[in-house]
């Protein structure tokens, strides 16, 4: 099952090989993970999404736990919470393919944030599923280049 | 007033009451070298880097105080890099110290450059490089404090040259706190009396042992509880001494190499307790056959231990001793503790059938056979020596036929399985305790992996006894070859190119002796248990000897191989 845990860890040198050395250590998976900075800038807070079952997910979180440089470790499956991704996505366009193009981003309320004569950049933000939809919608029209920033997730409330 | 890194470092280490440090000198680490000589500190200079950091391991694990070694940067760092990982499989605790180039220089592949705190990651409880020489006395403060606490491990600090020989205003912080790390130390109350519940139901009831009883000091409390309760105590290679190994409840330890009633008591018992131990694959062997029948209750201070291997009904999460000192307590409320004990009694019965069915045994003909010797050391150090061991046969007759009756007296590589670890160990605990008995007990194969450290012996006039068991092989891959691989002695056979121990050890300066008959045997331990000085002993043993009971890898441990 694919979970998303939030990682709250010292804004430190070495914090992010120290988590990711747990997971490629232990044959634990990263499906992505983002990180930065906290309101509170020495605290960073990292979203990793992950996948495991039960045992795989108490070890991930427990060993998460255990570094020195983590101060807490929050699973959020089985919690109410919005989890968003934002995708930059290079287009070809051509002369028939650019109203498409556009009206599309226009549905799913991205932006064109480059333009040059053969191409698109646009931006999208979203859940998992809109941004799969939107890359399976753009996929015809030739992507070039994709830029994801993996899940940033927040508790509800 | 201003103090340069190097005399902050060395007043930081005073301060968390240090007393010995392994160390080996090297250009980036020169300016604590330099500062060493107006230190009272007794040092020891090692003859290579791995045997400073199994000393510190060994002095640690004899004497329950923190284990310190300094080291130069690059080759001087990465030659720590075995004994870190020795100490972090058997939670030991130690401070290595490493030098680093200057810090303008890190990163640009420099002389004697090597990014140990990378490497030693995955191999340390914590590492730290220190960038800046008013961040030291912190670091080195935390750094012990995270050493000894909790789960115990290793800590490295990494020391730039320009921190150590850079100054600044010393200032000692009062007291360490680090918010993301916190352990638990007070087990959780319900849990805890769950637990004597479900303890007080069973009629086969086991307690089984690791290291954790001996690194809590909580040895006393566990024997009150299982003479409270009369359970059989079983333990794991780290925690042989944890529980006498003589007391009548004691079934020796389990698992791989365990005894015959050990892992016949745990595959039936209907209740396993389980304190300071990890459920390792050397104990379980094949893990949906370990303990089936049994409840589980599970007590230990690092959280990722319990529930990583054998799911446990009731786990507790705390330190041993006070957590055994609670169930004292409770247990001292508790009615009908008279009748429990008379209740047991067809579960005794049942162990001592066991136990005479197949007792650990050997024969002893015209060759010496290594048991036999280490069944002599055993007598003739009344079981009271502080006991070494390298890794392999010698390590697995040592814990059947050593029978530890304290804590911190065998001291061995259990998780990492460290071949070479147990003579430079053996000089740490000498450096420890100068008036004990130390004994390393090796094998003709792992004691060449650090014997340069014979130098280090004679040096200091640390009077190291070493019992080479000599079958001129490397033993136990022979075995595994002997039962696994048709018989095909690949790549184990060294005898014939064996140095002359007795030679070499004179060539060293320590004393060489020799058996090769049974009857010499005893006087050849005679005679080094009374010289002052390190003494190699070469006793050559049946080449072909092995270690019995033997629980193939992956197997049920009830299905052993008993001859």
């Amino acid at each position: 099952m694919r979970h998303t845990i939030n990682v709250l860890v010292e804004n430190e040198p070495g914090v992010l090989a120290r988590v990711a050395g747990l997971f490629s250590g232990r044959g634990f998976n990263i499906e992505s993970l983002s990180v930065a900075e906290t309101l509170d800038p020495p605290v960073s807070l990292m979203t990793i999404v992950t996948r495991g079952d039960d045992q795989v997910l108490e070890q991930i979180t427990k060993q998460l736990n255990k570094l020195v440089c983590v101060i807490k470790v929050m699973d959020l499956v089985g919690k109410e919470y919005v989890a968003r991704e934002m995708i930059l996505v290079r287009v070809a366009v051509k002369p028939e393919t650019r109203a498409e193009i556009l009206s599309i981003t226009d549905i799913f309320r991205g932006k064109v944030v480059d333009v040059s004569p053969k191409s698109y950049t646009i931006e999208v933000t979203g859940d998992e599923e809109k941004i799969k939809a939107f890359i399976e919608l753009l996929k015809p029209m030739g992507i070039k280049d994709v830029a994801r920033t993996g899940n940033v997730a927040l508790v509800r409330g | 007033m201003k103090k340069t890194g190097a005399q902050i470092l060395l007043e930081c280490l005073k301060r968390e009451g240090v007393e010995v440090i392994f160390n080996y000198p090297g250009g980036a680490i020169l300016p604590i070298t330099h500062e060493l000589p107006n230190w009272d500190f007794e040092t020891i200079l090692v003859r290579h880097e791995q045997g400073a950091v199994h000393a510190a391991d060994g002095y640690a694990r004899a004497s329950g105080k923190v284990g310190v070694c300094l080291v130069t940067s690059g080759p001087g760092a990465t030659n720590t890099v075995t004994g870190l990982a020795t100490a972090f499989m058997d939670s030991i605790p130690l401070v290595v110290l490493t030098g680093q180039v200057p810090t303008p220089l890190i990163g640009n592949d420099a002389f004697q450059e090597a990014d140990i705190v990378g490497i030693s990651r995955p191999c340390t409880k914590y590492n730290y490089l220190v960038t800046d020489v008013r961040d030291l006395a912190r670091i080195v403060r935390e750094a012990f404090y995270i050493a000894k606490t909790g789960r115990p491990g290793p800590v490295l600090v990494d020391l730039p040259k320009d921190v150590t020989a850079g100054a600044t205003e010393f200032k000692y912080p009062k007291e360490v706190h680090i918010t993301g790390y916190q352990p638990t130390l007070d087990g959780h109350m319900p849990q805890i009396k769950r637990a004597i519940q479900l303890i007080l139901k069973a009629h086969r009831p086991i307690i089984y042992i690791g290291g954790g009883i001996i690194t809590a000091g909580a040895g006393d409390e566990l024997t009150r509880l299982a003479e409270m309760l009369h359970i059989p105590v079983t333990m794991t290679l780290m925690g042989l001494g944890g529980f006498p190994g003589t007391h009548p409840l004691s079934l020796g330890m389990l698992g791989m190499h365990g005894t015959y009633r050990a892992n016949m008591a745990v595959t039936d018992c209907d209740l396993l307790f389980a304190v300071g131990a990890r459920f390792d694959d050397r104990v379980t062997g094949r893990i949906d056959s370990f303990a089936p029948k049994a409840k589980k209750i599970h007590i230990d201070i690092d959280p990722t231990s319990i529930s990583k291997n054998v799911r446990v009904d009731i786990p507790i999460v705390g330190d041993c001793k006070r957590v055994l000192t609670k169930m004292l307590t409770l247990l001292q409320e508790e009615k009908g503790l008279t009748e429990y004990r008379r209740s047991l009694e067809a579960w005794h019965q049942q162990i001592e059938k066991w136990k005479n069915a197949h007792r650990l045994a050997y024969n002893q003909n015209q060759v010496i056979k290594p048991q036999y010797v280490i069944e002599k050391i055993y007598e003739m150090t009344k079981g009271k020596a502080i006991i070494t061991t390298e890794v392999g046969q010698n390590q697995m007759w040592t814990a059947q036929f050593y029978l530890f009756d304290c804590p911190h007296t065998l001291l061995t590589s259990g998780g990492l399985g460290t071949m070479g670890y147990g003579f430079p160990a053996a000089i740490g605990a000498q450096v420890a305790f100068p008036k004990r008995t130390v004994i390393d007990i090796a094998g003709d194969g792992s004691i060449q992996m650090n014997i340069q450290e014979l130098a280090t012996a004679v040096h200091y006039k640390l009077p190291v006894k070493v019992a080479i068991l000599n079958n001129g092989y490397l033993g136990m891959v022979r075995q595994w070859q002997e039962l696994f691989h048709e018989r095909r002695y690949s790549m184990t056979h060294i005898g014939d190119a064996a140095p002359d121990f007795v030679k070499l050890a004179e060539a060293y300066g320590a004393m060489g002796l020799r058996a090769t008959r049974p009857d010499e045997v005893v006087p050849v331990l005679r005679e080094a248990l009374r010289t002052p000085l390190p003494v190699l002993m070469d006793f050559v043993v049946e080449p072909e000897e092995g270690v019995y009971p033997m629980v193939p890898a992956g197997e049920a441990i009830d299905r052993m191989l008993l001859v």
